[in-house]
């Protein structure tokens, strides 16, 4: 069963893959002409080398966790979420409406409701989908890409109706009450001495992320419902002899996953814009099916592999500020690159990778 | 994962060799990029004007997320470039906080004109008295009686170029019948040129024979769907007469290009404060040349200078659709 040991399994292979897309990009750069040593350093640079940039790479990497966990706890139950984009773009709805109502007096007491009033939204948006597929047989991917339009729509639609703030010419709504406002890791850290930069965007959200991991991975392994998501995602015909029912599994399946990709409007829309506008997601919810691949669908994996999207992210604008040669297209096309070894070409690296180890056992045997 | 953090600590003590040069200006471009063939196109034409005449050098950055426009402006204006230019309205809440972190750097936006800090320039635009001018022209060409305009986004702006047109158009001939679209209501409305076509055809099955779009990369689309069916188009934001010659009835220019070369040009001395691009000060106009010589007619023009010379004096108001949320004329 076991063809390698565990940690080349883990660490050795999204090694090997992530230098191998390195190299790829390496010379994507130098066929424009340009210097890939210097690319890639400032990349890296720009993702880790001040507090402020850590900031910024933990606040993508935030999105990342929430809409990576997301696909995960659907992907157990065998079913394909391509909604996170819009499941959050919705629960951003709910946590404004949420803060909105009421003058908040500390975060403390804003933030589970926040919490709640997200998760629903995001989960309203997942179950009708649900629904759709466990009663109508409606194929989860369709719908839920349909329902990211649907969301777009009437994000439009609030933004530039009942919720747009009647002074400003962009859609957007007015601010939320000062005592809504999540603490930073600056203003968290400050308290014991450490010093971090105040302009980056990361909260505490960051944390949420790591429970909401933490939760996810309780659910899966430690509990009933776990095992039955998981039971019916290996085979839902199994499944449904033992007595769990398919309905039942795929709808809190979905509901789960919505609300997850609903918690990303907590780091973005109440922790970073402090009010609501229309396009906060920017494809973090696609960006999380990546995620998911990556981590091979476990909430350790998806952290990693969220860190590293973070890093991507914050380093590709690094890279197109300090180095202009480089364009944005340029920053896509190396961030894809990695997006497609560590990814989508996992089986080319692992299949020789395994037969090394092989040959390695049968030579100390 | 000690691997991986070891391989990136090791990169990361390699040194930056960016050279700063203190003083250039820079600009950065909204979401949509710097090559929308558009509005962030005519502001990269006039930053490049601007370098070609004086040989000097400016930084810029596209953004692809929300979270940069606060980090793109700090990241400027902490590295000594002055001034900072950035193009759309969706930097105004963001500027308006960073703003008085930077009393030194001055900082001009593009389509915002109601910020009140002592560092800011906002140039705005009144879209809707160059849409007011086309739309002239259109009903006078018009020979079905029936004209139309393809917005993209629909958004408040959006409105004020159909309001600013139709209220041209009826200026005209108040029976004169204006057909409206818009092209979605997420960002890709503005850069499907399919659907624009599409629209464009649906139009001229209702009756319309000369179409005004104003929708960034989904114009382009409609104009040549316009140019393939034979009716006139008008174009938006730069001169697009040259696209289609003979076919193109006239542009609604949006000199985007001058405010940005104008701010570059004032450099660190730039005027601060909110100032309107209209059509007395040339900030929109129509487009007249070679491409449109022979369908823009004497009598069209004569019409529509007149109607110039009215905004101008103030004899003429053309109403703005973002300062009420409506439109008087449908």
């Amino acid at each position: 069963m076991d063809k390698m040991p565990k940690w080349a399994d883990v660490v050795l292979i999204p090694l090997i893959s992530l230098c191998l897309a390195l190299i790829v990009s390496g010379f994507v750069v130098l066929a424009i002409g340009e210097d890939p040593i210097r690319a890639i350093s400032i990349m890296v640079n720009g993702a880790l080398s001040s507090t402020n940039k850590i900031g910024y790479t933990l606040y993508y990497a935030t999105n990342y966790m929430f809409t990576g966990l997301a696909v995960a706890v659907a992907f157990h139950a065998r079913m394909f979420n391509i909604g996170g984009e819009g499941q959050a773009a919705i629960s951003g709805v709910g946590v404004a409406v949420v803060l909105l109502a009421f003058d908040w007096p500390h975060w403390t007491i804003a933030l589970p409701f926040a919490i709640l009033g997200g998760g629903l939204f995001g989960a309203i948006w997942a179950a009708i989908p649900a629904y759709l597929q466990a009663r109508r047989d409606s194929h989860i991917v369709i719908t839920t890409i349909m329902f990211n339009y649907i969301a777009a729509a009437m994000m439009g639609f609030l933004l530039n109706g009942i919720l747009k703030n009647p002074n400003s010419q962009v859609a957007e709504s007015v601010n939320f009450p000062a005592g809504a406002h999540l603490p930073t890791i600056h203003e968290m850290l400050a308290p014991l001495g450490i010093g971090f930069s105040k302009s980056a965007p990361a909260n505490v959200s960051f944390l949420l992320a790591l429970f909401c991991a933490w939760l996810v991975w309780f659910l899966l392994w430690r509990t009933r419902l776990g095992y039955a998501i998981r039971a019916f995602g290996h085979s839902p015909h199994a499944a449904s002899y033992a007595g769990i029912s398919a309905f039942k599994i795929t709808m809190i399946a979905m509901i789960i996953s919505g609300a997850l990709a609903g918690m990303l409007s907590i780091n973005v829309v109440m922790g970073e814009q402090e009010r609501l506008i229309q396009f906060f997601v920017e494809g973090a919810g696609f960006v999380g099916i990546a995620v998911a691949l990556m981590g091979r669908n476990h909430p350790i994996g998806i952290i990693l592999a969220a860190l590293l999207f973070g890093m991507l992210a914050q380093g590709g604008f690094e890279l197109q500020f300090e180095y202009p040669e480089i364009s944005k297209e340029m920053v896509l096309v190396i961030q894809g690159t990695i997006i497609l070894f560590t990814g989508a070409l996992d089986y080319m690296v692992r299949k020789p990778v395994e037969k090394i180890f092989a040959r390695l056992r049968e030579g100390q045997s | 994962m000690t691997l991986m953090q070891k391989f990136l600590g090791a990169a990361a003590t390699m040194a930056l060799t960016a050279g700063i040069a203190a003083a250039d200006p820079a600009i950065i471009f909204d979401l949509g990029g710097k090559f929308d063939k558009s509005f962030n196109e005519a502001a990269f034409a006039g930053a490049t004007r601007w370098a070609e005449e004086t040989g000097g050098s400016f930084r810029e950055i596209e953004l692809t997320s929300e979270a940069q426009r606060e980090q793109a402006l700090r990241r400027f204006a902490e590295g000594g470039f002055n001034p900072v230019v950035m193009t759309g309205f969706s930097f105004a809440s963001v500027l308006d906080a960073v703003a008085p972190d930077y009393p030194d750097t001055k900082f001009a936006v593009i389509d915002v004109n109601w910020l009140d800090q002592p560092n800011v320039r906002g140039v705005g635009f009144a879209e809707q008295e160059g849409s007011y001018l086309v739309g002239i022209a259109a009903a006078m060409a018009s020979k079905s009686g029936t004209v139309s305009f393809i917005g993209g986004m629909d958004v408040p702006l959006i409105q004020a170029f159909a309001c600013g047109y139709v209220q041209g158009v009826k200026s005209v001939n108040p029976d004169l019948v204006v057909i409206q679209n818009m092209t979605g209501t997420t960002p890709a409305a503005w850069n499907d040129p399919v659907k624009g076509g599409e629209l464009t055809k649906a139009q001229i099955g209702q009756g319309s024979d000369v179409v005004y779009a104003a929708a960034g990369g989904t114009g382009v689309g409609v104009l040549q769907t316009a140019a393939d069916e034979n009716i006139l188009s008008i174009g938006v934001d730069s001169n697009q007469n040259h696209l289609f010659p003979g076919k193109v009835l006239t542009s609604m220019m949006k000199r985007v290009d001058n405010a940005v070369y104008e701010a570059f040009t004032q450099g660190v001395d730039m005027e601060t404060g909110n100032f309107t691009m209209n059509v007395a000060n040339g900030g929109v106009d129509y487009a007249l040349d070679d491409n449109n010589a022979e369908i823009f007619t004497a009598e069209i023009k004569t019409a529509v200078d007149a109607a110039k010379a009215a905004i101008s004096d103030g004899s003429i108001s053309v109403h703005d659709y973002r300062a009420d949320n409506t439109c008087p004329v449908k």
